[in-house]
């Protein structure tokens, strides 16, 4: 294990059940210090590929490695250092919070035990930590399941959906929690269906469907491959969509209740605005239009799925211009050569 | 959960993964907080109890049964009847109850991921998990035991035991052979404890591994009184609850026990040897 290794490096992950290919020749690179996004509908395969990095299910084919290590080769010193939950973290109901964790950190060994307190602190769960689990709502239970995270002192945090069943403020805090981990250089694996959570926390991002990859790079180059399209709201809507429907470079010109809608680059948006101008138009709004990462995803993730193993591009986004995702759809040789 | 720093990460090293003492006491005291553990020891206490009361309320015995003449002549042979009563269908059900579930049930909580993720490795997990079951089956059997000999000292003294050949055992030496019978008892118990860990591990399912446990048992039992299938029986596992029997012999006749070690041996290593394969491999979902 050294310090360049990727966090998390999958190549060709597959996982079948029957007949249903819940996991497709996945490939994604988490760096260290990464905060990844991982997302999916549900049924995605999202779970599966976490728990095959965890170890907990054995891949068709493919492979993967945590910090160099794969766990199905190396078993759980391949975890050494990495921490999280797959689902809804469990514990044992007719144990107290504290006699859970105390059971955890005992099957981490090391100084796991010395944590505790200060990972129910964490959580804020110091005051139920006497109370049987079992009594425990959903959001305590997911506190808890972090606090048992934590104990492991990890360098890489895989957490799925760690927000799910908390109220609005436990969201918030846990975001909070979540940004200052990775402010200390966790490298955190998040998968979560919340949009907004994914946009404010991560740095890049691989989003799936249908057990495929659809993207995998930096969460801004995708917002960034929707620039240059426009909002314009006029005082004579009409007249400025002739306008505009001759202007060189204003291309995907539609008239909607808001207004205008066109893509153009800087140049032609503003030789536009000349025009119209000279037209004796008013411009009320010019508006620069970027698509929200749910719009991106929703796009990704409702289209068919690509038919010849090819990852699906945002609609509107070539192929040549999505980020480059290295290494996406390895070759056997390659995969065995990470395996061996 | 935003007033308290969250924890450094800068010392991070390999840590020291437990070992496998570690896991088993764990495995003891989840056992330990779980009522149906009280369930198996109170009925392995139960029942010797209401067997006593019985006993007191007749005038007879079960004088068709090998001591069952001398129950009221000392309490030495009160835990002896017991065992004899108890390999039915008792010990069965406490053995199932316990090994039928210790896998399963982390199934049913959704636990098995939240093990398997430490750095605890699958084997010591499994290892933990059969020691753990064996030892409460040991334990219910000393309470039996201790139970049928407390109180048969307490109401009919612990005058010397006739042996099964007619000799007089002291009390002292009845004692230490009592608890050489309990151990020669334990050997069958190992081989039931392997096969409910077995369901337990397969099936992911503690109802089924526990009704597969008791049915499997109660089906050998049955094979066993079938006068056409005399052959099989030497080679049934309910058979073998008898094998103590030599002990109690002068002199003491070691053939049933060996025989009873070996055909236990033929039922609990396979099982314990596909109950490891499956644990090990198997893929944790759910």
């Amino acid at each position: 294990m050294t310090l360049t290794e990727p966090a998390v490096q999958a190549r060709g992950l597959v996982k079948r059940y029957g007949r249903i290919t819940a996991v497709d020749h996945v490939d994604l690179t988490v760096k260290a210090g990464d905060v990844y996004g991982y997302l999916g509908p549900n049924g995605a395969g999202k779970t599966t590929t976490l728990r095959m990095m965890l170890g907990l299910i054995r891949p068709d084919a493919g492979a993967v490695r945590l910090f160099g290590r794969d766990p199905l080769v190396e078993g759980v010193r391949a975890l050494d250092g990495v921490a999280g939950f797959v689902e809804a973290p469990r514990f044992y109901p007719y144990l107290t919070g504290r006699k859970n964790l105390e059971l955890v950190a005992a099957l981490d060994g090391g100084d796991a035990a010395a944590r505790i307190d200060a990972a129910l602190d964490i959580v804020e769960l110091a005051d139920r930590a006497r109370d049987k689990v079992g009594g425990y709502s959903h959001g305590m239970r997911q506190r808890l399941g972090l606090a048992g995270a934590l104990l492991r002192d990890p360098r890489l945090l895989i957490l799925d959906e760690p927000a799910t069943g908390l109220d609005p403020g436990g969201m918030r805090d846990m975001r909070l929690l979540i940004r200052r981990l990775a402010g200390q250089g966790m490298t955190v694996l998040l998968s979560s269906h919340l949009m907004a959570e994914v946009e404010e926390l991560c740095d890049r991002v691989v989003i799936i469907s249908s057990g495929r990859v659809r993207y995998e790079g930096a969460l801004d180059e995708l917002i960034a491959t929707t620039a240059g399209r426009y909002e314009l709201r006029t005082t004579d809507d009409a007249r400025a969509q002739q306008i505009a429907a001759a202007q060189r470079g204003v291309d995907d010109l539609a008239r909607n209740a808001r207004g205008l809608a066109f893509a153009a680059d800087e140049r032609a948006a503003t030789a536009l605005s000349i025009a119209l101008g000279e037209a004796g138009v008013g411009i009320a709004a010019l508006v620069p239009r970027t698509a929200t990462l749910e719009e991106l995803f929703f796009r990704m993730t409702e289209e068919a799925p690509a038919t010849d193993g090819a990852p699906v591009a945002p609609a509107g986004v070539s192929n040549d211009r999505r980020p480059a995702t290295p290494d996406r759809h390895t070759p056997r040789a390659e995969e065995e050569e990470l395996r061996a | 959960m935003t007033t308290v720093p969250a924890p450094r990460v800068a010392s991070r090293g390999a840590q020291r993964p437990p070992g496998i003492g570690t896991v088993y006491a764990w495995e003891l005291r989840k056992l330990r907080s779980q009522k149906r553990t009280y369930l198996g020891l109170g009925a392995a206490a139960l029942v010797p109890l209401i067997f006593v009361i019985a006993l007191l309320s007749s005038s007879g015995g079960p004088d068709e049964i090998p001591f069952g003449r001398y129950v009221k002549e000392t309490g030495l042979a009160v835990p002896l009847v017991g065992l004899l009563f108890s390999s039915v269908w008792l010990f069965p059900l406490i053995t199932s109850l316990v090994a039928g579930d210790i896998v399963s049930s982390e199934d049913n909580h959704g636990t098995l991921k939240t093990i398997l993720t430490r750095s605890t490795e699958r084997w010591q997990v499994f290892v933990a998990k059969l020691l753990a079951a064996l030892s409460y089956v040991f334990a219910a059997l000393v309470v039996f035991v201790s139970v049928g000999l407390v109180l048969g000292g307490t109401f009919w003294g612990f005058d010397p035991l006739t042996s099964l050949s007619g000799t007089q055992i002291p009390a002292g030496r009845g004692m230490l052979l009592i608890g050489a019978s309990a151990l020669a008892y334990f050997v069958p118990l190992i081989a039931i404890a392997s096969i409910a860990f077995l369901l337990s591990t397969v099936t992911h399912n503690s109802a089924a591994a526990v009704v597969g446990t008791l049915i499997l048992s109660f089906v050998m039992q049955l094979l066993a009184i079938i006068s056409g299938l005399d052959f099989m029986a030497p080679y049934l596992l309910s058979e073998q609850f008898d094998s103590w029997q030599g002990l109690l012999r002068d002199p003491t006749d070691w053939a049933p026990i060996t025989h009873a070690a070996w055909v236990s041996a033929c039922y609990a290593v396979p099982a314990v040897l596909w109950a490891f394969l499956a644990f090990v491999r198997r893929d944790v979902a759910g």
